[in-house]
């Protein structure tokens, strides 16, 4: 058997399946892995050993089947895996071990993946970079000196560090795809409400979409298909069939996409991309044309204002879903001596708990919110959230998919985005329009920027999360996939 | 300041004319939580009826309980609202240890149910309480603090939380502005939440019990002189019985009439109502009251009930109560008074259901309103708990109007009904209760009784008939209570005459 920690998801699922190697086997290729290399790329914040290899025995055993049974996965800490430290990369939750599980983490286990542990993320999944992490950032293993990307930073880099060959992310701006595209693997948002946020820790309600992250676009369909489905429990949650996403993928790699119609916004344009993303993003586009797509330009006037929409309405929401931790009924309590009054102990919990970047949007999204800027912010947010949806849905009837880079630049050093946080919020400044949209994005690794990945994003209508796998697919057969230096 | 004494109430609601307002919490009778799957009984163990939903655990999501939408739509039905066809849950900012979300789940600027009213009778006259809106929440957790003196959070040492309250789900029924009542203000307050209660009650969907909380009532009071503006006004809470309501406003009218006597500005403010000294105290300022930065909730979905389903909750809500009242009142012929009591005692479904298994409007009337009614006020329980059913009640009737039990006898078989030892039939048997109508034992006793008292006897032959009572009570005795007076004492007249 070749080294286990580099084979797809899909070959781990065969060997496995055919009795090639044990899923315990498996299981302890990557926790050898993890102790070999996490040391220095921090992917991880809690490795799960003992439950990994129960969760392998029980799939040898033959208790559990399925199209990924066996198969290790890296899940993002901001999803409640019950007896399992859960953090969501706070101080606020050291040590928090959820009585219950979320319900994509229900079906990971229910479909006899194996959950390796929790991965390393910008606290609240808030940032670019996962140097807002309260537990130290990622180190990306194309470059252990450069950031993996963020919020889910961890999950990627145990990708592409071959610690796991699946991992579960959440995407509220771009979470799942900028990390994917800085460390040269695949992540996908599913469509808002096409995979459940129950055990999801709120970060922005309207916005947050859990999916998947691999090193491949099979894979990730997969994934996306295992924990993806209506969910009694998330209101939110549409009571639809995922559609199939696996087929799409596999038809994409076939290499054939006649008749397909890319949008390029018009709008992306010029918008201070480094020179080598546009380079990579345009020589994949003519692959793509090779392969029978069409390119169509399409105007989205309002995309420009998604960025500023979007750091109005996540602050909003995070101002309130992050009341909760106030030290009253579980995590970090601050200051209770006997003395201090309950209000006290609350501030000095919070104070204490949370770090600059969460500091700073509850803060402005209590400010957005208050009575007599509500309308001026909040309420007009929510208006050009209306105008960039109806922008999508224009485009949608001209072209299949839109196009543009996942992000405008390669992975940059540590440090050199954090003293101002508008420049590390540009790092989002393609992935958000679809967020406020609703739809489903992936990204794809489409080539090299000065030996650093970048990422091709593939943006769908919504509940047609079937037809960026295609794509996807097809963009991989033709530009391979990208393997980092030896670590 | 001077020390002038309080104006009378008759002299302040001279010189002011109060505006008084009412907002309303009804706690639903739901099963579960509104947005989770916990039960919701009183008195249960603190924290035993709590999941991640209802303690806000990081990540877990509301869903919403679509029995409590349902509720909500037919309390703002029978109020004459409006019905929203669209409308959204908003989040309510603060921070208080009951809530585990440091949000309540609430309504803002889209209530479910707007624009109504409700007709109410006052010493026979009726008076139209508009109805601002009828939204729906979620009740919060209790806390109870420990160690200071007062039981407040100031001087506390300790602070204990019980979240088996927090998500059950409330509708908050928002009052007009009601000018123009004068000095009526107190009493068509209370008029008012008691035909709330009522039509509440009728629709079975929460007990509106004031004692338990599960109806609560703030009570909005203003001043001003006639014909200038209203004043502003105070919102007084901790009302929590229907007299309170009453004593409150009043309270509040002579508090304000005096400051306002006094040149005082009155501030507008939470005033906490005394139940033991009938006054308020003033309890937080809302002049720094906080701004709670409402948003709609992104958690769930927004409320768009089918105008069909609305159209049939509204076809199939129960008869008006005032209405049923004042029906019912005519057909049992009783006074607005009695009808009054009967209400009150939660007993006119009761009485109905008794007259429609058979007993008359006065007989029923008198069990439930007498002996069981008693009964009830002595053990603390509902009349409708009481353990007698409206059919075993008409059985008892139909078995005194049939003479097998006299008034005395009956009391003894309900006795065994609410002690669950049958129906009335089988406790008369078990107990050996039915009334001696056996000629032959009753004429030996009507003779010895005859016997034994020959000076009465005589008497009775002279045409003293008044004497016979002596007579009727010693036969009694002998059978134990057990012989038809009326019976008796016509058979001892036959014998003496």
């Amino acid at each position: 058997m070749s080294d286990l920690t580099r084979m797809s998801a899909v070959e781990l699922a065969g060997a496995i399946k055919s009795k090639q190697v044990s899923a315990v086997e498996v299981a302890q290729a990557h926790l050898d892995r993890i102790s070999a290399v996490d040391e220095r790329v921090h992917a991880f914040l809690h490795v799960d050993a003992e439950g990994a290899l129960a969760a392998a025995a029980r799939v040898d055993k033959g208790e559990v089947t399925g199209p990924l049974a066996g198969v290790p996965v890296a899940v993002k800490d901001v999803i409640a895996t019950k007896g399992v430290p859960t953090t969501a990369a706070s101080k606020i939750l050291e040590g928090w071990r959820p009585p219950y599980s979320a319900t994509i983490y229900e079906r990971l286990q229910a479909a006899g993946t194996v959950p390796l542990g929790k991965t390393n993320m910008d606290e609240f999944a808030m940032g670019s970079s996962t140097e807002y992490s309260a537990y130290g950032p990622t180190n990306n293993p194309w470059d252990l000196g450069r950031i993996p990307g963020g919020s889910g930073g961890g999950s990627a880099a145990a990708l592409a560090a071959y610690e796991a060959p699946l991992a579960i992310g959440t995407d509220t701006g771009g979470s799942i795809r900028q990390p994917g595209a800085v460390t040269g693997t695949v992540g996908a948002k599913p469509t808002y409400g096409g995979t459940s946020r129950y055990g999801l820790i709120a970060f922005s309600s309207s916005l947050d979409t859990p999916g998947p992250c691999a090193r491949n676009v099979e894979d990730a369909a997969l994934l996306h298909s295992v924990i993806g489905g209506h969910d009694v429990r998330d209101s939110t949650s549409i009571p639809q069939p995922v559609p199939d996403v696996v087929a799409a993928a596999r038809l994409g790699a076939t290499g054939d996409l006649t008749g397909v119609k890319l949008g390029l916004v018009k709008e992306f344009a010029g918008d201070g991309s480094e020179a080598g993303v546009t380079a990579a993003f345009r020589e994949s586009l003519e692959a793509l044309v090779k392969l029978g797509a069409e390119v169509v330009e399409v105007s989205c006037p309002n995309f420009q204002y998604a960025l500023p929409a979007y750091y109005l309405i996540a602050p909003s929401e995070c101002s309130s879903n992050l009341a909760r931790f106030d030290g009253v009924r579980y995590g970090l309590r601050v200051g209770d001596d006997g003395n201090r009054s309950l209000e006290e102990v609350m501030s000095l919990t919070r104070d204490a708990g949370f770090g600059p970047e969460v500091k700073r949007r509850i803060i402005l999204g209590t400010y957005a919110l208050s009575s007599g800027y509500y309308d001026a912010y909040y309420g007009q947010a929510q208006k050009v959230r209306t105008l960039i949806t109806r922008d999508f849905e224009k485009a949608f009837e001209q072209v299949d998919v839109l196009v543009s880079p996942t992000t405008p630049f390669v992975a940059f050093p540590f440090g050199s985005r954090t003293s101002d946080p508008y420049q590390m919020y540009l790092a989002d400044l393609f992935t958000i329009p679809t967020n406020l949209y609703g739809g489903p994005a992936i990204s794809v690794p489409c080539g090299l920027s000065e030996g650093l990945p970048v990422g091709f994003q593939i943006m769908a209508p919504t509940m047609a999360d079937d037809r960026m796998y295609r794509v996807g697919a097809a963009l991989e057969s033709a530009v391979g996939t990208f393997t980092p230096p030896a670590l | 300041m001077t020390t002038t004494a309080l104006p009378t109430y008759e002299d302040a609601t001279a010189r002011f004319e109060p505006v008084i307002g009412l907002e309303t919490h009804v706690e639903l009778g739901t099963q579960t939580k509104m947005f989770c799957g916990c039960r919701t009984e009183f008195g249960a163990e603190p924290n035993t009826q709590v999941c991640p939903v209802c303690l806000a655990l990081p990540g877990a999501l509301p869903v919403a309980n679509r029995a409590g939408i349902e509720a909500t739509i037919r309390i703002g039905l029978a109020l004459n609202c409006e019905i929203a066809t669209w409308c959204r849950m908003a989040r309510k900012n603060y921070f208080y240890p009951d809530m585990p979300k440091n949000f309540q789940t609430s309504q803002y600027d889209e209530p479910l149910c707007t624009d109504g009213y409700v007709d109410v009778e006052f010493e026979g006259k009726q008076y139209r309480i508009g109805i601002e809106r009828v939204h729906l929440e979620e009740d919060t957790g209790k806390t109870l603090h420990v160690g200071g003196a007062t039981g407040r959070i100031q001087g506390a040492t300790e602070s204990l939380v019980d979240y088996n309250r927090a998500g059950i789900p409330l509708v908050e029924i928002v009052t007009k502005p009601v000018p123009g009542l004068g000095a009526l203000a107190p009493e068509i307050a209370k008029a008012y939440v008691t035909e709330l209660r009522d039509i509440i009650r009728s629709l079975g969907v929460s007990d509106v019990r004031m004692e338990q909380g599960s109806l609560r009532c703030d009570v909005n009071t203003s001043l001003n002189k006639p014909g200038e503006e209203w004043g502003t006004r105070t919102e007084t809470k901790n009302v929590n019985s229907l007299r309170s309501v009453e004593r409150a406003v009043r309270s509040e009218i002579i508090r304000q009439a005096s400051l306002l006597d006094e040149g005082v500005r009155i501030i507008q403010e939470t005033r906490h109502f005394h139940e033991d000294r009938g006054n308020t105290s003033p309890g937080r300022s809302k002049e720094t009251a906080t701004d709670y930065r409402y948003f709609p909730e992104p958690d769930l979905v927004p409320i768009a009930p089918d105008p069909a389903w609305v159209a049939e909750l509204k076809a199939a809500l129960p008869e008006r109560p005032s209405s049923k009242r004042a029906r019912l009142r005519e057909e049992w012929g009783i006074s607005e008074i009695d009808m009054q009591s009967v209400a009150n005692a939660g007993a006119v479904e009761l009485i109905e259901e008794t007259i429609a298994a058979g007993a008359s409007p006065a007989g029923a009337r008198k069990w439930w309103m007498g002996e069981l009614a008693r009964r009830a006020n002595e053990t603390g329980i509902e009349l409708a708990d009481i353990g007698a059913t409206p059919a075993q009640v008409a059985e008892l009737q139909k078995l005194v109007d049939a003479g097998k039990l006299n008034d005395k006898l009956a009391r003894s078989v309900l006795e065994g009904v609410v002690a669950g030892e049958g129906d009335p039939a089988a406790v008369m048997a078990a107990r050996g209760l039915e009334v001696v109508n056996d000629e032959g034992a009753l004429t030996a006793a009507v003779d010895e009784a005859i016997a034994a008292n020959p000076d009465i006897a005589a008497k009775i032959r002279e045409g003293k008939v008044a004497a016979a009572g002596a007579l009727v009570g010693a036969v009694m005795k002998t059978t134990r209570g057990q012989a038809d007076a009326k019976a008796v004492r016509d058979l001892i007249l036959a014998r003496l005459s």
